[in-house]
């Protein structure tokens, strides 16, 4: 009796020791789960997902308090990745948070129409709008993400959405499957 | 705005051979052995081959109607057609009709539609369908008949040959066992194969075909010249074969040398049976076996094993079927591991590396060619 | 002596139809009225205009460069007037215009001073880069890599081998074979330069043995040449053996290791038509503004090789040659294995236009599931696995292609064209490969977005802690000015004081005080007296 409580005890003692080890050995800083979601998501910070930008987000999927569909910006790639590091089901793009755009875009301030309000310049989550107060403002186009904050608030309207257009550099042979589809489209 | 066309990539011309052409080749370089099999066991044979392709056809083309799909642009391709023949060669040759008709139905819609159509199988069409039958139906897979050659006083008529594909046959009058069968219920019983050898066909008429057996398998010249045809033609691989032959022949070799009164020799197990139909035109699947060559010979070597341990302590007393549908189950697992070097790469898939001793020596080794 | 070859794995014997186009000479291009050259012909940056529409231009004139590395400079192939710099239809896969120097030729063909040098053995190596690259010269066997950098080998790094690649293995294209057999010369002397441009021991000069001609023309120069370090290799004809890292396994038994470059195993590859431009770069000056270009197919009526001024449009060249004008042709540029369809003929030919295929479009015919037959595995130079790199490329499973090495494929196109199920392998590869590199863009654009955001949040942050500390502050003084302790209240006047004294420090003689009216003067006076008053109120209340 007595060796039996002896040797729990005792093997309480070496695997409360060895746990307590490997908590300082292997300790891991931050949340890695979310900084590999927040990897996956792009960054545009948009809040269409209902959080206050790509990290939040990224740190309720990680706790499990969002689902993994309601990245607008992202689309199906996205939440292809997510269903993958997650070992969940990819599901369609939820579509309380808008839809996905089949094309990048950008936004342009309409330089003639902006009054130097300085609300965009607020509004924008990465600062890729430069300008002063009571001076005209302006989109530097290559740090745009597109998340279209900066819409809303401008008391003139004169932010305008345009596409990001293809360059020969940038350009994408089409999925084979299209251009099958399409072929057999036009010759019947 | 620039608009975006749809291009189709090069290159912008191709080679003449296509599916329906390597199915038609295959088709072809069975002729031989149909064709002696039609032979040998008369208008019965020739009713299960017909029946068994017509029934795959049109399991094929209501399955293709159903999933909708192009019915004729896929039935074109003949790999149903190719399915359905390699199974009717591997039946009894007098094997009533419905089992010709379920095998058909089977090896198209269990064996490669469920599995979503050409290219998609795991399990040869053909195999799969016979292992089927022959586990749910084991007497008439396993009733042959002596062989009845046309033209012969006891060929059955055109009309005698309906009647027994639809009818049925008497058993007694002409069934017999095949070798495999009657080497090893004799075995079994304690009977020495020495005493046993002279019940058997001569080995010149086992490696013509001339014994009881399946439709189209008895014949290892004629099976052999449509895969040396084969070969030729680029449609398959050494690998397999021989790599299927050999360690069906080692093992033999091993243990008829062990005891040679227990165990029958490698010429025996390589003419017997269906191993020759199987090595040539079965294993070598191209949809169901692996495709780099060191992968075809680990499948076809263990195709040889297992066929040499099914037959010799197996439940029955031909293995080939049972074997090739293991080892398509393992075909997956040998791609996934067996992949080639690749142009600048270690095997293990990394970069090759060149170190300045290496490279020199590789210098002065030119050097000494130039 | 014989060399050594060795074998790559895979390759195909192709019909070579290369007959067809070696009958005639190589006749010079009558001048076009109008030269349209793209700002980018080569790999790497694109160059932008250094002449303005409307300015003259003279022959082999520098009229675009860039400041990046890997780029090379464009020339005016003749001289004219700048008419435009816009967009036009180029010669890109894609279809979509680029940027275009237009040039409207005066039929003078005028050249620009050259700077000819008769002893090239007098220039260093870096002289010899530097002119290479001022001369805008680019592999001319179609991939465009700007050729001053592939000349230079790098610190530490030794060039054993340099080889020219006059394989040519594509079928229908016979520029590089017509240049050996036109120029044997000129090839040869390009060899020597280059040879001295990397420091290299000797030269092999790979050609195909269905070039017998271009063989016997070079080894006959060579000869009178009588230079020990270049040899010419035949070698057999299985395509593609002109793929660079093929050709240097046939000719040196070395294998290229991924991710790494020839001169890594000390071998410099390059085409004997870049050699051919080399030399007349630096012996004649000459910057490179023209190239042979076969023209050729079953739609062409009299197929030749002409020697094109870079900026002529296709269809000219087209025309010259008698093409049959029919709906269901297609104009390829390159050969029936790599080339693309053009699908503007008004687009002009470039530095890499080697080749302009005019034949019948082929029947699209239906793809049909893959067999595994293995077909394409067997005829991979690269030996991949083409069948899994289709199966995941399909599936859009990039990170899969990735793990079975999609960018070891060379795109050559072997797997498609023996493929009995027509399938579109190579269209399935290119389509993983640039959705990859969008991937990888996209990715690096996130990752700054990222940054940027995580730097706007830490500039709110700040701020807000900024503001909160002179609230804080704010406060503090507050509630000292309430408390009556002594400490504080001291404190308090200590700071009344420096604030008089700064405020009696600032005031300075007023400005613009001379010459005042009486009426100024007066408004003057009454402000002043108000101040007074106000501040003396403001004093009585601290004295409280």
């Amino acid at each position: 009796m007595l060796t039996a409580v002896l040797i729990l005890a005792i093997l309480a003692l070496v695997f409360g020791l060895l746990l307590g080890y490997a908590a300082i050995r292997f300790k891991v800083e931050g949340d890695p789960v979310a900084d590999k979601i927040d990897a996956i998501l792009p960054q545009t910070q948009c809040g269409q997902c209902g959080f206050a930008g790509c990290r939040p987000y990224a740190e309720a999927i990680a706790k499990g308090e969002a689902d993994i569909n309601q990245c607008p910006p992202g689309g199906e790639a996205v939440i292809l990745s997510l269903a993958d590091l997650l070992g969940k089901d990819p599901k369609p793009l939820n579509a309380e948070h808008g839809e996905a755009k089949d094309i990048k875009t950008v936004v342009v301030i309409d330089e003639q129409q902006c009054i130097g309000c300085t609300l965009c310049i607020q509004a924008c989550p990465v600062d890729a709008i430069i300008g002063a107060a009571k001076l005209m403002h302006t989109v530097i186009k290559a740090e745009c993400t597109g998340c279209n904050l900066c819409i809303p608030p401008c008391p003139v309207d004169c932010i305008h959405i345009v596409p990001v257009g293809t360059t020969l550099q940038s350009w994408k042979w089409p999925s084979p499957e299209k251009t099958v589809a399409a072929t057999e489209a036009v010759t019947p | 705005m620039s608009t975006i066309t749809t291009p189709l990539s090069g290159p912008h011309t191709h080679a003449q051979r296509s599916t329906g052409q390597i199915m038609a080749l295959v088709t072809f370089a069975l002729l031989p052995a149909t064709a002696f099999g039609f032979y040998l066991f008369g208008w019965p044979a020739f009713n299960l081959w017909l029946l068994t392709i017509v029934s795959a056809l049109l399991s094929e083309a209501v399955t293709l109607w159903i999933a909708r799909k192009p019915v004729l642009f896929y039935l074109g391709d003949g790999s149903a057609l190719l399915s359905a023949w390699l199974l009717a060669m591997t039946l009894p040759p007098w094997a009533p009709w419905w089992i010709a008709v379920m095998g058909g139905v089977i090896a198209i819609v269990l064996g490669k539609q469920v599995f979503g159509g050409i290219g998609q199988n795991l399990f040869n069409p053909a195999m799969l369908a016979r292992v089927v039958l022959l586990i749910s139906f084991p007497v008439e897979l396993t009733s042959w008949v002596t062989p009845q050659v046309i033209g012969g006083s006891t060929s059955p008529s055109f009309i005698e040959g309906l009647m027994i594909t639809f009818r049925g046959y008497t058993i007694d009058t002409v069934s017999s066992a095949s070798v495999l069968g009657h080497v090893r219920t004799e075995v079994s019983a304690g009977h020495h194969l020495s005493t046993l050898m002279s019940q058997m066909p001569s080995p010149e008429d086992m490696g013509l075909g001339f014994m009881s057996g399946s439709m189209g398998e008895t014949s290892a010249a004629f099976i052999i010249m449509g895969g040396i045809f084969l070969i030729y033609k680029r449609i398959i691989t050494w690998h397999i074969p021989a790599a299927m032959l050999a360690s069906t022949a080692l093992l033999a070799m091993i243990m008829h040398g062990a005891n040679p009164e227990r165990y029958v020799g490698a010429g025996f197990h390589l003419t017997a049976g269906g191993i020759m139909l199987g090595a040539f035109f079965i294993a070598t699947d191209l949809v169901t076996s692996p495709s780099t060559p060191l992968g075809k010979i680990i499948f076809g070597a263990g195709c040889g094993g297992l066929v040499y341990v099914i037959r010799t302590w197996g439940g029955y007393p031909e293995g080939v079927a049972f074997a090739v549908m293991l080892m398509n189950a393992m075909t997956p697992l040998i791609d996934h591991y067996i992949r080639p070097r690749i142009y600048g790469h270690k095997r293990r898939g990394v970069s090759l590396t060149y170190s300045g001793k290496r490279l020199e020596s590789a210098h002065k080794f030119e050097t000494k060619n130039d | 002596m014989i060399h050594k070859l060795n074998r790559f794995h895979g390759g195909l014997h192709l019909p070579d139809h290369k007959a067809v186009s070696m009958q005639a000479q190589v006749t010079p291009q009558p001048l076009p009225k109008q030269l349209v050259i793209p700002l980018q012909q080569h790999i790497g940056a694109i160059d932008e205009p250094s002449v303005n529409p409307g300015e003259r231009v003279l022959k082999g004139q520098l009229i675009a460069r860039s400041d990046a590395h890997v780029s090379a400079p464009i020339h005016a192939p003749s001289s004219g007037t700048i008419v435009a710099i816009e967009a036009r239809p180029v010669a890109h896969p894609s279809g979509m215009p680029a940027a275009c120097i237009v040039i409207e030729t005066d039929g003078k063909d005028e050249w620009t001073t050259l700077t000819p040098c008769a002893d090239y053995t007098q220039l260093s190596p870096e002289t010899l880069r530097q002119r290479v690259h001022e001369a805008g010269i680019v592999g001319l066997g179609g991939a465009g890599f700007p050729s001053f950098i592939k000349l230079t080998p790098g610190i530490g790094k030794v060039v054993e081998t340099l080889i020219l690649n006059g394989a040519e293995c594509e079928p229908y294209i016979t520029c590089d074979a017509m240049l050996m057999q036109a120029r044997p010369d000129t090839v040869l002397q390009g060899a020597q330069i280059m040879l001295q441009a990397v420091q290299a021991r000797h030269c092999l000069i790979g050609v195909e043995d269905n070039k017998p001609t271009a063989i016997a023309a070079l080894q006959h120069a060579l000869q009178a040449l009588n230079d020990d370090r270049i040899r010419i290799v035949p070698i057999p004809t299985i395509y593609p053996t002109g793929g660079e890292r093929q050709l240097i396994k046939v000719l040196t038994g070395k294998e290229t290791p991924t991710h790494k470059l020839p001169i890594d195993v000390g071998v410099v590859c390059h085409n004997v038509a870049t050699a051919a431009a080399v030399a007349d770069a630096i012996i004649e000056g000459k910057p490179l503004i023209s190239r042979y270009v076969t023209v050729t197919g079953a739609g062409i009526g009299q197929a030749h090789n002409l020697e094109v001024l870079i900026g002529t449009p296709m269809q000219t060249l087209l025309e010259e040659c008698a093409a049959r004008n029919v709906p269901d042709m297609q104009t390829i540029m390159g050969g029936p294995m790599m080339g693309f369809v053009v699908e503007d003929l008004q687009a002009p030919v470039i530095k890499t236009t080697n080749c302009l295929l005019h034949q019948t479009k082929p029947q699209s015919q239906a793809a049909l599931p893959c067999i595994r037959c293995g077909e394409c595995m067997r005829v991979c130079p690269a030996q991949l696995l083409p069948q899994q790199l289709y199966w995941h490329a399909r599936a859009k499973d990039l990170d899969k292609t990735q793990d079975y090495k999609l960018f070891d494929c060379i795109e050559c196109g072997c797997c498609a064209y023996v493929c009995p199920s027509h399938i579109p392998l190579v269209h399935y590869y290119r389509f993983a490969k640039t959705e990859i590199w969008a991937r990888e863009r996209e990715k690096l654009k996130s990752d700054h977005a990222r940054e940027r955001h995580e730097f706007h949040l830490q500039r709110l942050e700040r701020k807000k802690q900024e503001d909160e500390e002179r609230k804080r502050k704010k406060r503090e003084l507050l509630q000292r000015a309430e408390s009556p302790d002594d400490n504080k209240q001291d404190a308090i006047a200590a700071a009344l004081e420096r604030v008089k004294a700064k405020k009696a420090a600032q005031q300075v003689a007023p400005q613009n005080t001379e010459n005042l009216t009486t009426a100024q003067q007066a408004k003057i006076d009454a402000i002043e007296s108000r101040r007074k008053t106000l501040s003396n109120d403001s004093g009585q209340d601290e004295g409280q």
